[in-house]
């Protein structure tokens, strides 16, 4: 079954394209900003490499291409049962899972054993924010840091939320997570807060770079290619073409909410 | 003995209400003590985690703010029903439904993970959120119930008053089918999505606000040493059981409606057999202790007559009620969320599993902080405010 093994030429372009891409992008980011007097938010850490303050503000979120439904399709068959390659890679990559309370440690993304209860049969597949349509924990907070963009990744303003965790409630995929202590080693793309709630932002730093999420990149150089990402809007997308070809569910269909990661393969 | 006109005045400094006052003043530092001390270690020091992000602060805070709901029973029996015994307590009643609201959000807001950040949840709303509609809501309250107050404290024509009243009335309904519907609206969990959230809060408003109110009253009476018949007292204990009942009631269509469902049935057998403290909380503390007994010692012949009978039973309905508000809270995050029908679930992050949860000290103090909070308030208006009848004797009371 090579259903959704990507094609050895889709596999590693995009991602080297997107390295070249950074770059200049992150450059021209640069001067933008200092032009606009928005440099606060900015750090140079070495000639040529900047990182912005990423804290999905309105302004960011704005600048989003509502032309755009950013997605993953997840192959279960494809997910190897004793591999974490893509919750590593998002651990390392947003500065998450350095903890020692598993009860309070915030993840972004976790495998899930899955074991039918009729057939005995079981599987493991990664599970992180679902980026729903009609998101709950987006309707539900009271300040609106919980908020979609108009390409569809779920993001929290870590700015505006007040930790009140009413999302965390509302969300039926267990998909958040409270900061509980003081944070250490922090990315500075990716800064997070105690006291604040966060969860998968899709890699969206990498995304607005042209590059793909962590876990993707991981679980292709693991060779299990087990995630796909990519427009959900533009129908010559990979993960367009595989969603309209073979079968895939949304989690918790029931409440309608459209998620943007679909399951395929699963059970 | 004639009756005498009702007469407000303010409590008297006593010793005992000055020892009152430093020991709630007490709660209250020891409950910023606790928040310094969770802000700056972070909530793991408390016994919540991600899987149970909503703890003990918040079963006191939601207890307090539906109780404060309740609590304005009394004026509102008085002004929009008209029942004249009701009308020297329902200053009181106004005073101490603020005062628990108040109570209640200071906990709220000091749990918060950034408590430091209610200006940026003062200004900044998402009014798709049903927190949001409540913060105007509770806002509101405070608003229209300190008009309402104030036309009760000043001589004007009682339709004002009446009307003043009925607004309140109408509000706190609202504010509580608001705070129900934050349970009730959550779909993402079997314990909570179900529209008779709205009414059950609602019915719990009325008994554990009244419940608390008796407490109040009997212990302003006796800390400024004023005379209290067992007239007035009693009709408000008889009023408290019909209020249990009620409550019971929409508890047991609650969990018969889940029941009836396949797909709750695995949270219903959690709640009522196999939840361990939720389970006995439910049981003998809510149901046993909050509801039955309560009723039972408004209606046992001889007991029914004690004069400390309706005090025990308010004792008992808010001892039930913190347990009720524990098992909805805690109960219905401690059972895992249903994402794959069908299957055994098993993850890192505590997919398919009961979670557990132990209360620590700093969510304790934090709780019963704003418990002091309300207190504090309600006897700081009683000593500055002319909102307490000096005579409750029996004789006093006005006739219905």
């Amino acid at each position: 079954m090579t259903f959704f093994r990507m094609p050895k030429d889709a596999k590693q372009p995009p991602a080297q394209r997107a390295q070249a891409k950074k770059a200049n992008r992150a450059e021209m980011t640069r001067r933008d900003l200092l032009r606009s007097g928005a440099a606060v938010a900015t750090a140079t850490l070495a000639p040529g490499v900047t990182l912005m303050a990423f804290g999905g503000s309105p302004a960011e979120a704005a600048a989003a291409d509502a032309g755009k439904r950013w997605g993953l399709l997840i192959d279960v068959s494809k997910c190897q049962d004793d591999c974490t390659a893509c919750v590593s890679a998002c651990s390392e990559e947003n500065g998450w899972g350095q903890g020692e309370h598993p009860e309070t440690d915030a993840q972004w993304i976790r495998k899930v054993t899955l074991k039918n209860k009729a057939t005995g049969h079981t599987e493991t597949m990664p599970m992180m924010c679902q980026h729903c349509e009609h998101p709950p924990c987006v309707d539900v907070c009271p300040t609106g840091a919980s908020m979609k963009r108009a390409d569809g990744i779920v993001l929290v303003d870590k700015h505006v939320c007040i930790g009140c965790r009413y999302c965390m409630m509302a969300c039926p995929f267990k998909a958040r997570s409270f900061i509980h202590e003081p944070v250490i080693n922090q990315k500075s793309h990716n800064p997070r807060g105690q006291g604040t709630v966060e969860s998968c932002t899709l890699c969206v730093h990498r995304v607005d770079a042209g590059g793909t999420p962590a876990c993707v990149e991981a679980c292709a150089a693991e060779g299990h290619g087990a995630i796909i990402f990519g427009d959900l809007k533009d129908p010559n997308s990979e993960i367009s073409k595989r969603l309209a070809e073979y079968p895939s569910v949304a989690l918790r269909p029931d409440l309608d909410l459209n998620p943007g990661v679909r399951y395929a393969q699963l059970g | 003995m004639a009756m005498e006109r009702t007469i407000y005045r303010e409590i008297k400094a006593t010793p005992a209400v000055w020892g009152t006052a430093l020991l709630l003043a007490a709660f209250v530092g020891g409950a910023l003590l606790s928040v310094l001390y969770t802000e700056h270690h972070g909530h793991i020091v408390t016994g919540m985690t991600n899987q149970v992000v909503w703890g003990l602060p918040h079963v006191f805070a939601i207890f307090l703010i539906v109780a404060a709901s309740g609590a304005l029973n009394a004026a509102s029996i008085a002004s929009v029903f008209g029942q004249a015994p009701y009308k020297p307590i329902a200053r009181l009643s106004a005073v101490l439904a603020m005062a628990l609201l108040i109570g209640g959000l200071a906990v709220l807001v000091l749990d918060l993970g950034r408590p430091d950040r209610l200006l940026v949840a003062m200004t900044t709303y998402n009014f798709k959120s049903i927190f949001s509609w409540n913060i105007y809501l509770y806002t509101g309250f405070l608003a229209v119930v300190a008009v309402y107050l104030a036309v009760q404290m000043n001589r004007v024509d009682y339709k004002y008053v009446r009307a003043a009243g009925t607004v309140a009335f109408l509000w706190r309904l609202a504010l509580t089918t608001g705070t129900g519907s934050i349970f009730g609206w959550l779909v993402a969990r079997p314990g909570y999505d179900a529209a008779i959230m709205a009414p059950l809060f609602i019915a719990m408003s009325f008994s554990f606000g009244l419940a608390v109110f008796i407490l109040v009253l009997t212990a302003l009476f006796k800390l400024s040493d004023r005379k209290m018949g067992s007239v007035l007292c009693h009709r408000l204990g008889n009023l408290l059981a019909i209020f249990a009942a009620a409550v019971l009631y929409f508890t047991v269509v609650q969990h018969l409606t889940a029941m009836y469902a396949a797909e709750h049935a695995g949270f219903e057998r959690f709640i009522l057999l196999e939840g361990g403290h939720v389970t006995f909380l439910f049981w003998v503390v809510q149901v046993l202790i909050g509801g039955i007994l309560p009723i039972a010692l408004i209606y046992l012949p001889r007991i029914r007559e004690a004069d400390a009978e309706p005090v025990w039973a308010s004792v008992f309905v808010v001892i039930g009620g913190l347990a009720q508000v524990y098992v909805i809270v805690v109960g219905g995050q401690l059972y895992p969320m249903e994402v794959f029908p069908g299957y055994e679930v098993a993850s890192s992050f505590f997919d398919g599993e009961i979670a557990s949860y132990a209360p620590k000290w700093p969510e304790v103090v934090l709780g019963l902080g704003g418990v002091a909070i309300s207190l504090l308030a309600v006897g700081l208006a009683a000593k500055i405010l002319r909102i307490l009848p000096t005579n409750l004797n029996d004789v006093n009371v006005p006739e219905a």
